[in-house]
């Protein structure tokens, strides 16, 4: 694994508000999240989460404020390129096995080192299902090869929507574990929870959407 | 890290992901092919059952039967990677989308409508097509068939986000495979009444080349409009 030098990625969001049809689905909201932090997003059913992740990922374009990623050799006003999204949706394939699942995204995703794919598949307790089609997989263990996923792209932010759904409690030890390493090694964390869970123990912020607006 | 690949590795990686999805959902190969001869044994059915007159209609059945059999099959070139999210990687990831979306149509025409194509001297017996005007028709769905393929997914980037646009699909797509039916099978019918027939196949050849450049990019635009 590389070490990002730390701090190496800061993003501000200043004020940004994201509408559907007019109707207003959050914002406007403001924070700073620095390289070697998490970022909790709390917030009920329907507050906006999801879409505030979308956002930021570069998946939906906010219709006003501001969003800016700071690193070096970075050009674009989102986190598109330098950021790992664990969705609500598997982002593999169901009738590929894990390793061929992770050798494509590896390929489109430019990591050349497709050698780590075992060693990850190993650390999300995927050992042993290289060549197990997802679909034979359960709803928990989906969600650990997308772990898997976030643990080979090197991305300096990982943006995870709801990491502890269908996991047992193993499973929410590893995200916590796979979060406390991405901080360690400077990177930076954004997580939403409707707040069943304990936060991670990172150095952790909290931004709780209610009624659209975002509360630090 | 960033080690930048080639635009070929990417093609080829997208490529193989498809041909693997392609080999292990063996069933969608085959209903494209049933669905053809039976629009083919309908149309025998409901004409007429004599071998003149049925080899008079034989090229715009043939054509006729593969066009909707491939619109049929367009929507499933984005749709499962747009349940499952796999489109988001795609868009997130640094590889350019026109890219993964060219390997994506030419599976997707491999697939679902090449196998027609190779069958298609099956079809043109069932329906008494003389056998010399058997290259011209394989001639001109070799060349329109892609096309074909490559304009319908330009339409079906801009319908993915749509649940059941089966039908809005056909209602868009259907008058841009017009010129393409018509320069097709009017090759066909113009080779059965001794005229030269090259000129119309160069035609969409020449619309081939322009689909492959520019569709492609066309279809990403469309999908990036169509998710957000």
């Amino acid at each position: 694994m590389n070490d990002f030098s730390a701090n190496s990625i800061v993003l501000k969001v200043k004020a940004l508000s994201y509408f559907r049809n007019e109707e207003k689905i959050f914002g406007p909201i403001d924070f700073m999240l620095a390289g070697g932090n998490a970022l909790l997003v709390k917030g009920g059913n329907g507050s906006g989460k999801t879409t505030l992740l979308r956002v930021l990922s570069g998946l939906l374009k906010a219709q006003s404020g501001e969003i800016r990623v700071e690193k070096p050799g970075n050009n674009h006003s989102d986190l598109s390129h330098s950021s790992a999204y664990l969705a609500h949706k598997p982002g593999h394939k169901a009738e590929l096995s894990c390793l061929e699942n992770l050798e494509y995204l590896q390929a489109i995703f430019d990591h050349a080192d497709i050698g780590l794919i075992e060693a990850a598949l190993i650390k999300v307790g995927l050992g042993g299902y290289e060549d197990t089609p997802a679909k034979q997989l359960s709803a928990g263990q989906n969600k650990r090869l997308g772990l898997a996923r976030l643990l080979l792209s090197h991305s300096p932010c990982w943006l995870l929507d709801e990491p502890y759904a269908n996991l047992d409690l193993q499973g929410i030890e590893l995200v916590n574990r796979l979060i406390r390493d991405q901080t360690e090694r400077g990177g930076a964390v954004l997580l939403t929870t409707h707040g069943a869970y304990a936060a991670p123990d990172v150095p952790c912020q909290t931004l709780v959407l209610a009624d659209g607006r975002g509360h630090s | 890290m960033n080690s930048h690949q080639s635009a070929l590795a990417l093609f080829a990686a997208q490529c193989r992901r498809d041909l693997r999805l392609m080999l292990r959902r063996r069933g969608d190969i085959t209903q494209p092919i049933l669905f053809a001869i039976m629009v083919i044994t309908l149309f025998t059915l409901a004409t007429s059952a004599e071998p003149n007159k049925l080899a008079q209609l034989a090229p715009g059945i043939i054509w006729v039967a593969i066009l909707l059999s491939s619109l049929l099959s367009l929507d499933s070139i984005y749709r499962s990677d747009f349940e499952d999210g796999s489109l988001e990687q795609m868009l997130m990831s640094p590889a350019p989308l026109a890219l993964l979306i060219a390997a994506r149509i030419l599976v997707h025409w491999l697939s679902a409508v090449m196998p027609l194509v190779l069958l298609t001297p099956l079809f043109a017996q069932m329906l008494f097509l003389p056998g010399d005007l058997l290259t011209p028709l394989m001639i001109s769905l070799l060349v329109g068939t892609p096309l074909i393929s490559l304009v319908g997914a330009v339409i079906a980037a801009l319908t993915v986000g749509i649940r059941h646009s089966g039908m809005l699909l056909a209602l868009l797509a259907l008058p841009l495979y017009v010129p393409i039916l018509v320069f097709g099978a009017g090759a066909v019918v113009a080779a059965s009444q001794g005229f030269a027939w090259l000129g119309a196949i160069s035609l969409l050849g020449a619309g081939l080349v322009i689909a492959i450049v520019l569709a492609p990019v066309a279809a990403a635009a469309a999908i990036k409009i169509s998710l957000t």
